[in-house]
């Protein structure tokens, strides 16, 4: 993305590397990948597993009016990615019937609830775009908000960044042995005397702040890669819960870092290498499976 | 009122009208059965597949309706073709769609950098449309391609319904369910790629949902709740215009969603009232 600004990458890794620290901004965007990239890994191993990746998009994109309309209001982008998309969470988790699986899940019959969370997501979009439309002038930064910036990530947002990664992590391992339970089998867990529901939401809630953290660096539309990607590739290695999300989160931080690395030397957005980096490791896995499959 | 109907005088405003009507009744169709199949992401997918195919004619200077169709039909395809049943696993779909939205983001600063005219706004109008700026051409094909989807949906809409209903049921009775849920997808991606030229990639999956949802949620018949679907869609273009058209300030894209939205939304207060009123009778 800066390339023509004077990095060059050579076969020389450790000068490579030593271009990388040099600015600030390179170091801030690095930190602030790597937190993103954690949170994502574990919260969307659990998205996976729960099969809510059409709300966790949904939410993704709740981001978009929130940042769009927090700079037509002239706020700081990230009040609104974090209001709107903790607020599209409580919607969704309103609307829905709980449990995993009922978010849209493809194999699932005629869902009201997937109708429901498609007219969220048009109508937020939407919005987002008519606050672009009244804010007038900043069609680049449309693009920005879109598909991602990692230049001039302030130390403040860092901070926040790591703050909010902190709390979620806390809760997650909170939570996590019977989210398991109740992402896993929901009616035995029921039966068991787990606050199913309640998970559901605290779940949606956890998601909700997930995406608004990745948001900040992927862009709105390309949260998925870090979400999905990561956790859809360990799931075809592995599975034990426990090495699962340790692989998830050690993709996750491996293709934050490569792809800012590599865009940081070419003149070509970040976003398109995170997602190419992420779906070459889920396309590896998947293949690699298929093959033991076939042979063993 | 006279305000509303003097924008008829427009060529534009006339165009949008045409063109609107045809991608609504068509996309209303189609979603009915997007909706009760449980493809809802399935469509969502498809909609950020056209932003690529878009914005890859775009970088390659050819037409982006070329490649908006060619990206949607054949992903469509793909989608229903892999999966078990012609219906897609979530997760395979979240992961291919996530990168091929990282591929459209490379085609777009790729088009940006190579040609000294482009701008990010070329990106925007793929992303959320720009129907007043639809030509008479444009409109004329809109038509066409929409008159297509509904013969389409009359020649298949009576199995679609049975395989989407109960697919092992109408396995059993030997109608071709994968063939179907192919054919079904790549009817879903002609509508994804007409109606990317209005509302925009990122905004058709309210045409497809929102009409569907709200006419699912007001009866339990298909053939009714089919024409009511494509009703509604026709109603929400149409009102979402003329909002627009009298309040400048607001995109039509916007505009349209917004009311489609509004009636989705409306739709919640009647089963309610329905089981009051029946309740109250025993």
């Amino acid at each position: 993305m800066i390339g023509a600004a004077g990095a060059h990458a050579s076969w020389n890794v450790v000068d490579d590397v030593r271009q990388l620290f040099e600015f600030t901004f390179m170091v801030n965007a690095l930190r602030a990948g790597t937190i993103v990239a954690v949170v994502a890994g574990v919260v969307g191993w659990f998205m996976v597993l729960r099969r809510e990746a059409f709300a966790g998009h949904t939410l993704a994109l709740v981001g978009f009016p929130g940042a769009a309309g927090a700079v037509w209001l002239g706020v700081d982008a990230a009040w609104g990615y974090f209001g709107f998309c903790l607020g599209a969470a409580l919607v969704i988790a309103g609307l829905g019937t709980g449990g995993a699986g009922s978010a849209g899940g493809a194999g699932g019959r005629y869902s009201e609830e997937s109708a429901g969370i498609g007219v969220v997501q048009a109508f937020a979009l939407a919005c987002g775009f008519l606050f672009v439309s009244l804010y007038g002038g900043f069609l680049n930064g449309v693009n920005a908000l879109l598909f991602g910036t990692f230049l001039g990530i302030t130390d403040g947002q860092v901070l926040v960044l790591l703050v909010v990664a902190a709390a979620a992590l806390v809760v997650v391992g909170a939570v996590g042995r019977p989210l398991l339970f109740a992402s896993v089998d929901p009616d035995v867990a029921a039966a068991r005397g787990v606050g199913v529901r309640g998970l559901n939401v605290v779940f949606l809630v956890l998601l909700g702040l997930t995406v608004a953290e990745v948001s900040q660096i992927t862009g709105t539309l390309l949260v998925f890669a870090l979400l999905v990607m990561p956790a859809a590739t360990a799931q075809h290695m592995t599975a034990r819960p426990q090495t699962g999300l340790c692989v998830t989160v050690a993709l996750a931080v491996a293709v934050t870092w490569l792809g800012l690395a590599v865009a940081y030397f070419t003149p070509y957005p970040i976003g398109f290498f995170v997602t190419t980096f992420a779906f070459a490791a889920y396309v590896g896995a998947a293949a690699t499976r298929l093959l033991r499959l076939r042979t063993g | 009122m006279t305000a509303a109907l003097g924008m008829f005088a427009h060529p534009f405003v006339r165009n949008a009208f045409v063109a609107g009507t045809a991608i609504a009744v068509a996309a209303g169709l189609v979603g009915y059965f997007v909706v009760l199949r449980g493809q809802v992401f399935t469509g969502d997918a498809l909609s950020h597949v056209a932003v690529t195919g878009a914005l890859a004619a775009l970088a390659f200077g050819v037409d982006a309706r070329a490649g908006l169709f060619a990206s949607t039909i054949v992903v469509g395809m793909a989608m229903a073709g892999f999966a078990r049943r012609g219906r897609a696993d979530d997760v395979v779909i979240g992961s291919v769609f996530a990168w091929v939205l990282g591929l459209g983001v490379l085609f777009l600063s790729v088009y940006i950098t190579s040609r000294s005219t482009g701008n990010g706004a070329a990106g925007v109008s793929v992303l959320f449309g720009s129907i007043l700026g639809l030509s008479a051409g444009h409109a004329r094909t809109a038509a066409l391609v929409a008159a297509g989807v509904v013969v389409a949906v009359a020649l298949i809409g009576r199995p679609l319904l049975f395989a989407s209903v109960d697919d092992d049921v109408a396995a059993a009775r030997g109608v071709p369910v994968r063939a179907l849920g192919i054919a079904f997808l790549a009817l879903v991606g002609v509508v994804a790629a007409e109606a990317t030229q209005a509302v925009g990639a990122l905004l058709l999956l309210e045409l497809l949902a929102a009409p569907a949802g709200a006419a699912l949620r007001l009866t339990a018949r298909p053939y009714i709740a089919l024409s009511l679907s494509a009703g509604i869609a026709v109603a929400a273009t149409w009102g979402g215009l003329t909002a627009s058209y009298l309040l400048p300030r607001v995109p039509p894209s916007f505009a349209i969603v917004a009311v489609a939205s509004a009636v989705y939304a409306l739709t919640f207060l009647v089963p309610r009232v329905r089981r009051s009123g029946s309740s109250a009778s025993m």
